[in-house]
Parts: C-alpha cells; structure tokens; sequence
C-alpha cells in the first residue's frame, strides 16, 4: 500500500537523511513534559513528542490484595486510543494496539521494580493501594510507545497520596506524601527501516517500517522490559545496535522528567 | 434565606473564570478546548467524511455525531471506567440535540460530523462545558453554523437563584437543589438543551432561564474571542 512512499523513504535513509530533516537518532520538537494536567487525579502529566500528544493520570484506590500477594499492593495500565486524536481510531473498545502499548508501558515500570509493590499494602491480605495508570492520546502523530511511557513516569512522578485516616479514604484532600520511585524506566522504540535505525518515527515512516524493538531501561542501563513488533525478523546485530541506540536515548528522554 | 454567600464566594450570577481556545488538536478537522473552573473539556471536529456503516447514510443530508466522555481520572474519587455508561450515551445524545438545529448539512449528503468531546477533569457542569467546546469545535472545521451555541447550568441552591453551580453547590444539603443544564442560541435565544433535576417551581424555573441567557451571552463572547484569536490576521 504505501511501496512508494517506502522506497523514498529508504533512499533517503541509505543517504543517512529522513522526510523531515532530522538525524536518524533525533527526536522531533519540542519533547516536553507538563505536570499537574488534571486536578482530579492524583498526579498527571502531558507529554508532547513533536505533534504527538499523550496525557497520562494516575488514580489511587484501596483495594483487597489478591490471594498470593497478601503483603502487596497492584500498578494497573490502560491505554485509551481517543478519537479525537486521530481520523484513524474508531470510538469502541480497545484494540490490540492499544493493548499492547498499555501491557508495554505496564512491564517496563512493574518489571524495573520502580514502585515497591510491598510500601503500597495498608493491612496484610486486606488492604492495598492499587496505582491505576490512564494514558489517553489527544493527538497522535506517531512514536506513541515512548510518548506513552514516558507520560506514565511523568504522571506517576507527579503523584501524591490522598488522606487516609481511620479507615476513611478522603479524595478531596492531598496529603504531602509522595508515591516514592526507585527508578525511572524509560522506554525507547527503535526502528528498523531497510538498513537503517530510527527513533521517533512521523507518520510516514510508521508506515513502512520493518521492525520495531521497544527497550525500557533505567538510568544504570539495565533493560527493564522489550518488545519486538513489525513484520521482519531481527538479527542478533540489529538487537545488539537497537539497545545501545535505545539506552543512550532513553538517557535523552529521562532529562526531561 | 440560609443561602445568603455562595460557597465558593462568588456573586449568585458569577460564572466561574473561563478559558477557550480554538484549534488545539492537529489532526481533527477543528478543535477546541474549553475550561469553566475546574472542569475542562477538549472536542474534536472530524468531517465532513462519509459515514459508515452505509445503511446509516442519508441521501439527503449529512448527519452529526457526538461522543461524550470523561477520561478515567476525570473525577474526584473513583475511577471513571472507559467505555462508556448510561449516562455518557445519555449525555452524548443531548449535546447532539443541543448543536443539531444550528447546523446546515444538507450540503453533504451521506456524509458525517463527527464531534469527539473528552473531559479532563470535572467539577460539575461538564456536558455544558462540552456543548461550548464542541460549538467552538465546529466553528473551527467551518461546518456551516446559523448561531453560535452557549450552555451553562443554572439553578437554585436553597432559596437562590444561582448561575454556573460547581459540585459542592449541587450537593448542598440544607435545603433543595435544582440543576438546570441549558444551551442557549447567541441570535435568536433559543433553547436547545434544558434539563432539570430537584426541586423548583415555574416561577424560579422562568427566573432561572433568564439568567442562563445573561450568563450564555458572557460565555459566546469568549467563543468568538476563542475563533478569532485563531484566525486573526497578522500584520
């Protein structure tokens, strides 16, 4: 469908150049974070990556620990592709794009140990905090994974713990207390176009890629969690080259936190 | 007379501060984002396109939709959960009716508007925060309008009659409550949306209308100023 569009856009990347003007390994601008977007929810963000806009809001809840986790309290991730942001999504229920940039987002937070699940139980077996993360596009003009990402970090960043005294759960007012974060996983999608590397696809290019491998990483350069995507197989160089790219660029993207 | 200041501290016809802006999302047709105190409300305009599923198409006019939602961490307390309740169907079809009669979209036959209309955060008042969003939206897609729309609840807190009512005011609970969501056309002062629930008589109902047709007045000059500050030409 797009075999033109495609065979431009690789000769233009065999000259190291892109549509755009960018660096292959250059994020569009502006990359921005803005904090406190919501006032309803107990912490949120806005995240700007080019004309791509994500908002992220994290809601608090007590809830029953499950069964095998008596001593913990749960994250939640839910990615809502608005209609509003792009002619492309049909209002109804979530497809399995939107599935898997939540599930995505979700690994790289749970899976970097960036919230400690135990700080969150209130009573053993009884009660916990449940963290529940909501992404929502407002305009999307591609590179949703990493905006999705890091509007996660940015919301969870920005949250603070509504009172809880006497068993009563006070919505109205914030305490002072922070949710506290270990690390900052930050997830960076490389993609493979032809020969060549990219970050932060426009439009275009999310349409004649390869293959995709979306790294999250911490600030120690440890992976927290990956996912490959696209129709064409990677080699072992390919991946060795992504996450460098990946872990050098989620560095870029953490500065903006 | 136990109502005597209202409790955020405004003036009983007071509306909250307002903030409107056009054209805030790229890839729709037109946009808007509308604040009115804390609650906020962003719409997108996609269309005219055609519509489908085909058998809903009408040869002879183009059609309107909207959709009305409040974004999961919208509200204080609970958890909204995405995908839509009663009362967002409810709300949606009400902003339809209440945007329909301005419209002229005979000019597109078989085609579709489509209005997206997203809440950021809510403290009362949203479906009218929607209404004004959405108005501003359409202007800016240039779907051809007759009037502008303006919506603004009114009501009665005790024994006041009150403009713009937040949530602490329409769980006041030492005396009846009335909230009156209304859309009022600029031109003409047409109603185009009124619903009601509490208590009020004709009377107070009657008075209640017609400070939701000063209130609407204030809110359509900011919609304007909204499209014109878009569309301004720079010299």
């Amino acid at each position: 469908m797009h075999k033109e569009l495609r065979k431009y856009i690789v000769s233009l990347l065999d000259k190291g150049k892109r549509s755009d003007g960018r660096a292959l390994d250059q994020y569009r601008q502006p990359v921005s974070v803005t904090y406190g977007v919501s006032e309803t929810a107990e912490g949120s963000a806005q995240v700007q990556i080019g004309d791509t806009i994500v908002m992220a809001g994290v809601k608090l809840s007590i809830e029953k620990p499950f069964p095998d986790t008596p001593e913990q309290g749960g994250i939640a991730v839910n990615v809502e592709l608005y209609p509003l942001s792009s002619p492309d999504f049909e209002p109804g229920p979530p497809g399995i794009y939107a599935v898997e940039l939540a599930r995505v987002v979700d690994r790289g937070i749970r899976e970097s140990k960036a919230i400690d699940m135990k700080k969150l139980c209130i009573e053993k077996g009884e009660k916990a905090w449940t963290v529940g993360i909501d992404i929502v596009t407002i305009n999307d003009a591609g590179n949703l994974f990493d905006a999705c990402s890091l509007a996660a970090m940015a919301a969870l960043k920005n949250t603070v713990f509504p009172k809880y005294e006497d068993g009563e759960l006070n919505y109205k007012e914030k305490t002072k207390k922070k949710l506290q974060l270990y690390k900052e996983p930050t997830s960076v999608t490389i993609y493979k176009i032809g020969k060549s590397y990219i970050v932060d696809p426009n439009m275009d290019e999310s349409h004649v890629y390869d293959a995709r491998l979306t790294v999250a990483s911490t600030a120690d350069g440890m992976l927290s969690a990956l996912q490959k995507g696209g129709e064409m197989p990677l080699t072992s160089h390919d991946i060795n080259v992504m996450i460098d790219l990946a872990i050098q660029k989620a560095n870029f993207l953490r500065e903006k936190l | 007379m136990v109502y005597k200041k209202r409790i955020d501290g405004r003036a009983l016809d007071e509306l909250r501060p307002i903030e409107a802006k056009a054209g805030v999302i790229k890839n729709a047709d037109g946009s808007a984002y509308f604040k009115i105190g804390k609650t906020v409300s962003y719409a997108a305009v996609y269309g005219p396109r055609e519509l489908h599923p085909k058998f809903l198409q009408n040869p002879k006019t183009g059609l309107l939709r909207c959709y009305y939602n409040m974004m999961p961490f919208s509200g204080v307390g609970d958890r909204v959960r995405p995908g839509g309740s009663r009362r967002s169907k409810e709300i949606s079809m009400v902003i339809q009716k209440a945007l329909e009669p301005v419209l002229e979209l005979q000019d597109y036959p078989n085609a579709v508007v489509d209005v997206f209309i997203e809440l950021s955060q809510t403290d009362a008042g949203s479906r009218c925060a929607a209404i004004c969003a959405a108005a501003i939206a359409l202007a800016d897609a240039g779907i051809p309008m007759r009037d502008m729309v303006s919506a603004i609840a009114v009501g009665k807190v005790d024994d006041k009659i009150v403009a713009d009512l937040n949530y602490d005011e329409e769980a006041y609970e030492d005396g009846p409550v009335a909230d009156i969501p209304v859309a009022v056309l600029h031109n003409t002062k047409e109603i185009t949306l009124l619903q009601m629930d509490g208590e009020i008589s004709k009377d107070e109902l009657l008075r209640a209308l017609e400070v939701a047709k000063h209130a609407t007045e204030k809110i359509a000059t900011i919609q304007f100023a909204a499209l014109k500050e878009k569309y301004a030409v720079q010299r």
